[in-house]
């Protein structure tokens, strides 16, 4: 193809786009957008949940078509040339439509043939593909069989088979591990540089959009600010600080100390430490806590900027209200896992782990895709026996399934998957009744769900239509009902924008202090920081496992010094996969 | 047991709701059983209003006219055309624009004058052999009735030997009367094992049912849960077609409702159980839907509702007491036209118990034991 | 020289290439699912059987209490004739009370009663023979009623010849079928087998597969790429065609080889129409799936719209000249109805050019009609 590689790839004047919601309710998912993406360079889309990049996305695609303003794609209109544009674009949808009964080739070659790539091509284009995905292996696996970061992985390379004139990627790396993360902008990255393609992406990452060019920020349904990232940082220039506490406080404690002060617009545990940006250009002053002034990034700036939004609440809003803490002590032990075993057939899913989790602490698994967190997981909820080792969990061996424990279990998966159908007030109802809540307590725990979780405007919505933010509100506060001694939390926010992500882990603090016992998964290496203990798991074996401190020490051990809990990860992972080489 | 019974409660109204909520659902699961009746209702008989026919007739004789004259009296048999020879007969039938042609020989009058007896001749469109057989039925009584007439016109007293028939539950044998009153049974069982297949499904399907296991309910409780708004829903639409069948189409119902109702909820439970049991087998909808299709296919057929079991070979009738529906068919028929009591349908009763009490805890079994 | 313009810019629209890849998913799809295989292969397979060995509308052994209160060797004589006839299975008794009893409990289809004083009147020339049948199967027990006459008539028949002529009715009705002189139900059975297994493909695989593909977000990419609509609706017919076709095959060949049922037409044209209606039922089913975008509703209205009527409104069971006009009319838009009048004339009477053009027309017809529906329904646009 010879189109152009320099100038516009994405024009668009003053676009909007509404939807009907229900028979009277219109909602309004872009309100006269503006902005260009520029050819050969790779253009971010970022935003909260809810703030119209899916559509802004879809639009382009000639998928969905605006109710005003003109979109211009490689120059030709998307209301009148939608089959032209999409002869020339490549688009990666959210949930990119692999089909899973087909294999990793016939996807790929599926993809080809529609792209009318010729045999010639195809012999240069797929070995490359192949190597950037680290596919090869598993050609002939059906799709389905896939974890979810090689799904990611090989939905790229099918948009991929050729060079497109643009690509379009909607949150390309949800639930994809840091390795794989790693490696899909790697692919991204060099194709830009080497042969001048023309990327929009959406993200929730910051750390991605940071790699872009240009920033396009979505707010609501309109742009707040666009620009190079570099300027973006720059909004929060003089704000950002690092906190260090001089007494003993968890990362944890002081972030959700800083979290609660007016003068504090935003606080992340990080590196043991806080990073804090603060409403004006100076440090808070707060006692026991040094503030050294730090180099501001592209999420500070999006801080900055979010916050001084009239529709986004302070931080504080997502502390949850919760009976008073549980007369027990903190050493008790409340999980239990010994030597476990999970085999699928020939496969081992799960190998000889063990490890206790005490009442009252955050434990987060970690691990790339396909590591075992899920297996592990369904085992500690009793969805799955263990092929051997016992399981502990509340005092009862949940192996046997026994209601009794259940009762003192919450359980968050992966995907969202409450009722679709059901309007949010009547999940709640049903998980509260099938807890055995009733009567005037049913009510008050539901009132609680509905108040703490922000889900009282939308509460006779069917669930399955909510935005993604409303979903996981919706799914944690169904597991929260009926007060758990224990919660488990599979990727609780994958696909979470930075906002809501602040206000899961403000929720997740409260409840521990309280007494609350919280497992959790997560592919975003900092949150690992607000954990008091973490287990690194790769292939079905532990390895490692103790604080986010110990954690990164133990990978400074194996070589460079780890400065992030990031770097940690990818050592530990990459050093444990180096010795398996060596041994086989 | 009281907080079991609460949870079940909860589940069941959750179910309902599911089910329920969707205009869209509501629409699909009660307006087409009430068309459906109707439709089948009529379409559903095997009985003639209409006999288009053809006469050859060779003997153009005054008692040939008689006979013809006997047949366009009635209002069944209807003249389409008259042939002038029996190479017409193919072209007529085929076309089908008639169903039958009645051949009068050219000695006919000879022959019945002399007391030797004529033969007239019908010719049916076998494409159809029931159609066929009814419409020569029709036929023999009108030449019963002209022979009656005949011998008592030329002096013989009476007819020496008489068969003198009655039917019993249906003295006019109307197809509809043994067909609408099968449906009651047989349309909700359609789609009550339609819907029971997908429920567990569906759940497993989009992950809701891993929710559902992780909460307190025992396996037990979920089957129970999930096995009582289908059967309420399948309650609902036979009564629907209970109502169109004794209003709309006016036929007398004979036993006790009591009955009807007993007899039907075991039915509805042990179709539900299978379908359960389909389900928690299943993986995704699309195979509990298709696997339900395999399973439905035969029970409708092999059910007695388009063809008596009795005729089976006994291999067939054999395998078809494991059809729930073939008990449910030969129930209601009894209670709705015969009266009959619990006395006489309990032989119907206990299997469908049984066909229960097998597949529900095998339902319940599969919703720990099948992962997938 | 409009015409090879307009060809050539279909060629552009349409690619071989991309018709080909995508039909080749499709089939995969299809052959690895054994789900698919179950309805599409098995599922004939269980049909063939169940109408070739399982129904039937012929009263063969039916069970019959024949009750003689008369000892006389006449009245005796008069019941021979039921235990040499096929058609029952008689259970001798003496107690009309105990008959009745059979009757009620279902064990007997009827009761053929010879009183005490039957020779008596008999020889008065006013005798009766009671024929009493449960009439809740109202057309067997028609066909019973029918049959015990006849026993009785012949019997009676035979008496007139033996020396006593004034039993000789005036007329004595002879029946004979046309295209199916054997009386044989399974005759019009198969090709009806026939039209429920072409029907089947439609109501229930292609039912799903474009619901499936909206529910599993694939259409989403696959929308984005040069593809056209209509390239989607035709990979996805062929290869459920080339499963219609199998089960075609294995009825033909059952009909031929294991229940011997006459094929009269060409077998050609059997072919051509059952793949006219099996592209009709199979863009009933897209249709439904591209307009409901749903697994579940399409399912239920698959089976509400598509399947049920073909087996019931059809005439294929039930003929339609006695039905309310509505009810007719609805038959009559139906396609299956033209398939099952040209299906029995092709197998048992023949070519007949005037019904067969009429029902291949119709067909086609249909077939566009849906064709175009589907991929109206089938726009490169999410809602």
């Amino acid at each position: 193809m010879t189109a152009p590689r320099h100038g516009v790839a994405i024009q668009a004047r003053e676009v909007s786009k509404r939807f009907a919601r229900g028979k009277t309710d219109v909602v309004t998912a872009l309100d006269q957008v503006s902005f260009e993406a520029q050819h050969g360079s790779l253009t971010a889309l970022v935003g909260p949940d809810g703030a119209g990049k899916t559509t802004l996305l879809r639009l382009a695609t000639g998928l969905l078509r605006a109710d005003a303003g003109t979109l211009t794609v490689l120059g030709l209109d998307v209301a009148t040339h939608p089959q032209e544009i999409q002869n020339r674009i490549s688009y990666m949808p959210q949930r990119f439509g692999l089909y899973e009964d087909l294999s990793v080739q016939e996807n790929l070659d599926l993809y080809a043939d529609l792209h009318g790539v010729t045999a010639q091509e195809r012999a240069g284009r797929y070995p490359r593909l192949m190597e950037m995905t680290a596919l090869a292996p598993f050609r002939d696996r059906l799709a389905g069989k896939l974890s979810g970061g090689m799904k990611q992985k090989l939905g790229l390379a099918c948009t991929l088979v050729r060079s497109p004139d643009l690509l379009l990627l909607d949150e390309p790396t949800v639930g994809v591990d840091p390795l794989s993360r790693r490696e899909l902008w790697s692919i991204v990255a060099g194709l830009v540089e080497n042969e001048g393609l023309s990327v929009l992406v959406s993200t929730s990452y910051m750390d991605e959009a940071e790699r872009c060019s240009h920033v396009i920020v979505l707010h609501e349904g309109r742009t707040v600010a666009l620009g190079p990232p570099q300027d973006l940082s720059a909004r929060a220039r003089g704000h950002s600080f690092i906190a260090t506490a001089s007494m003993q406080e968890s990362a944890r404690s002081l972030q959700a100390r800083l979290m609660d002060m007016p003068e504090i617009i935003d606080a992340v545990p990080h590196s043991g430490h806080v990073r804090t940006v603060m409403r004006e250009a100076h440090a808070a002053s707060v006692p026991d806590v040094r503030f050294d002034p730090v180099e501001p990034d592209l999420e500070d700036g999006l801080m900055m900027l979010l916050r001084a939004q009239a529709s986004v609440p302070p931080a504080a809003a997502a502390a949850i209200e919760l009976a008073s803490a549980r007369p027990t002590s903190d050493s008790e032990i409340v999980i239990e896992v010994h030597d476990v075993v999970r085999k699928f057939g020939d496969f081992t899913a799960v190998n000889r782990t063990s490890f206790d989790v005490r009442r009252g602490e955050v434990f987060g698994l970690l691990g790339p895709n396909g590591a075992g967190k899920t297996t592990t997981f369904r085992m500690l909820c009793g969805l799955l026996p263990a092929t051997s080792g016992t399981l502990r969990v509340a005092g009862a061996d949940l192996r046997r399934a026994r209601a009794e424990a259940r009762q003192n279990v919450g359980y968050v998966a992966q995907k969202f998957s409450l009722y679709g159908d059901l309007s949010i007030r009547e999940n709640l109802e049903f998980f509260a009744g099938a807890y055995g809540l009733r009567n005037s307590r049913l009510k008050a725990r539901i009132d609680w769900a509905l108040d703490n979780f922000d889900l009282r405007e939308r509460e006779s919505a069917a669930a399955g239509l909510l935005p993604g933010g409303f979903q996981r509100r919706l799914a944690m506060a169904a597991a929260l009902l009926h007060e758990p001694q224990i919660v488990f939390l599979d990727e609780p926010t994958s696909g979470a924008d930075p906002l809501a992500r602040r206000e899961f882990w403000r929720r997740i603090t409260a409840l521990a202090d309280h007494g609350t016992t919280i497992v959790v998964t997560t592919h975003f290496m900092e949150e690992a920081e607000y954990c008091d203990r973490i287990m690194i798991q790769d292939a079905g074996r532990m390895l490692a496992i103790g604080t986010p401190e110990a954690v990164r020490a133990h990978a400074a051990e194996d070589g460079a010094p780890a400065q992030t809990m990031e770097d940690a990860f990818i050592a530990i992972v990459a050093n444990a996969r180096r010795q398996a080489q060596d041994a086989s | 047991m009281n907080a079991a019974l609460h949870r079940i409660a909860t589940l069941i109204r959750k179910e309902l709701i599911a089910v329920l909520k969707d205009p869209r659902s509501r629409l699909v699961l009660f307006l087409p059983i009430f068309l459906q009746s109707l439709l089948f209702g009529y379409a559903a008989t095997f009985d003639l209003n209409e006999v288009p026919y053809a006469l050859l007739d060779r003997d153009r004789s005054q008692a040939s006219r008689d006979f013809v004259a006997r047949l366009d009296g009635t209002t069944v048999f209807n003249r389409v055309a008259i042939l002038n020879n029996a190479r017409d007969i193919d072209a007529a039938i085929g076309r089908k624009e008639a169903i039958l042609v009645v051949q009068i020989p050219d000695d006919f009058e000879r022959r019945i004058q002399s007391g030797q007896g004529a033969t007239v001749q019908a010719i049916t469109d076998g494409r159809n052999s029931n159609t066929a057989g009814i419409s020569t039925a029709y036929l023999s009584a009108v030449v019963e009735r002209f022979n009656a007439d005949w011998s008592a016109a030329h002096g013989h007293a009476a007819v020496p030997l008489r068969v003198e028939t009655r039917a019993w539950y249906n003295p006019n044998l109307e197809t509809r009367w043994n067909m609408i009153p099968s449906l009651i049974a047989a349309l909700s069982f359609l789609q009550t094992l339609m819907l029971t297949a997908l429920s567990v499904a569906r759940e497993r399907e989009q992950g809701t049912f891993d929710q559902l296991l992780v909460t307190p309910l025992r396996p037990r409780e979920i089957m129970i849960g999930k096995a009582v708004p289908p059967i309420l829903i399948g309650l609902t639409q036979s009564t629907i077609i209970l109502l169109v069948a004794r209003f709309w189409f006016g036929i007398p119902f004979q036993g006790s409702l009591l009955t009807l109702y007993v007899g039907l909820l075991l039915f509805t439970t042990a179709s539900v159980g299978v379908g359960l049991a389909l389900s928690a087998y299943s993986a995704t909808m699309q195979q509990a839907m298709l696997y339900t299709f395999v399973l439905l296919m035969p029970m409708m057929l092999l059910s007695g509702l388009t063809s008596a079991i009795s005729n089976m070979p006994t291999a067939m009738q054999y395998l078809t007491l494991a059809n729930p529906l073939r008990y449910a068919i030969e129930m209601v028929q009894r209670i709705y036209l015969e009266g009959a009591g619990f006395e006489w349908v309990y032989n119907d009763m206990w299997p469908l118990i049984l066909i229960a009490v097998l597949t529900l805890p095998t339902a319940s079994w599969l919703f720990r034991h099948r992962l997938v | 020289m409009t015409q090879p313009a307009a060809t050539s810019r279909l060629a552009d629209a349409l690619s071989w290439r991309r018709l080909v890849a995508l039909t080749r998913k499709e089939s995969r799809q299809l052959v690895r699912d054994r789900s698919n295989l179950m309805v599409g292969l098995f599922l004939p397979l269980l049909l063939i059987l169940i109408f070739g060995y399982g129904l039937s509308f012929d009263v063969k052994n039916a069970p019959l209490a024949l009750v003689t209160e008369d000892t006389s060797p006449t009245a005796q004589d008069v019941l021979s004739g039921f235990y040499l006839s096929p058609y029952f299975s008689p259970v001798p008794l003496v107690s009309m009370s105990d008959a009745l009893q059979l009757l009620r409990e279902r064990r007997v289809d009827g009761i053929v009663y010879v009183r005490a004083d039957f020779s008596r009147r008999l020889a008065r020339g006013d005798a009766t023979v009671q024929v009493l049948v449960n009439g809740v199967d109202a057309n067997r027990a028609r066909v019973i009623e029918a049959y015990a006459q006849g026993a009785i008539g012949s019997w009676a028949a035979k008496r007139a010849s033996s020396g006593e002529p004034t039993l000789a009715p005036a007329i004595t009705l002879e029946s004979r079928q046309w295209f199916n002189e054997a009386n044989n139900s399974r005759h019009f059975l198969v090709p009806g087998l026939i039209v429920l297994i072409m029907t089947l493909n439609g109501a229930l695989l292609t039912s799903l597969v474009i619901a499936r593909e909206w529910e599993r977000g694939t259409l989403e990419s696959l929308f984005v790429t040069p593809v056209h609509a209509t390239e989607i609706v035709i990979s996805k017919l062929v290869p459920y065609f080339m499963v219609g076709l199998a089960g075609l095959i294995m009825c033909l060949l059952s009909a031929k080889l294991l229940f011997f049922v006459p094929i009269r037409g060409s077998l050609l044209l059997i072919v051509f129409t059952s793949m006219l209606y099996l592209l009709v039922s199979l863009t009933t089913g897209l249709l439904i799936s591209a307009a409901t975008k749903n697994q579940f509703l399409a399912s239920q209205i698959a089976l509400i719209v598509g399947f049920l009527p073909a087996l019931m409104l059809s005439g294929f069971i039930f003929d339609l000249r006695s039905v309310p006009a509505v009810v007719r009319g609805i038959s009559h838009v139906l396609p299956a109805t033209y398939y099952v009048e040209a299906l029995q004339t092709l197998f048992l009477a023949g070519n007949v050019p005037g019904l067969l053009i009429r029902d291949c027309a119709v067909l086609a017809f249909a077939a566009a009609v849906l064709l175009v529906l589907t991929r109206v329904n089938i726009r490169k646009e999410l809602a």
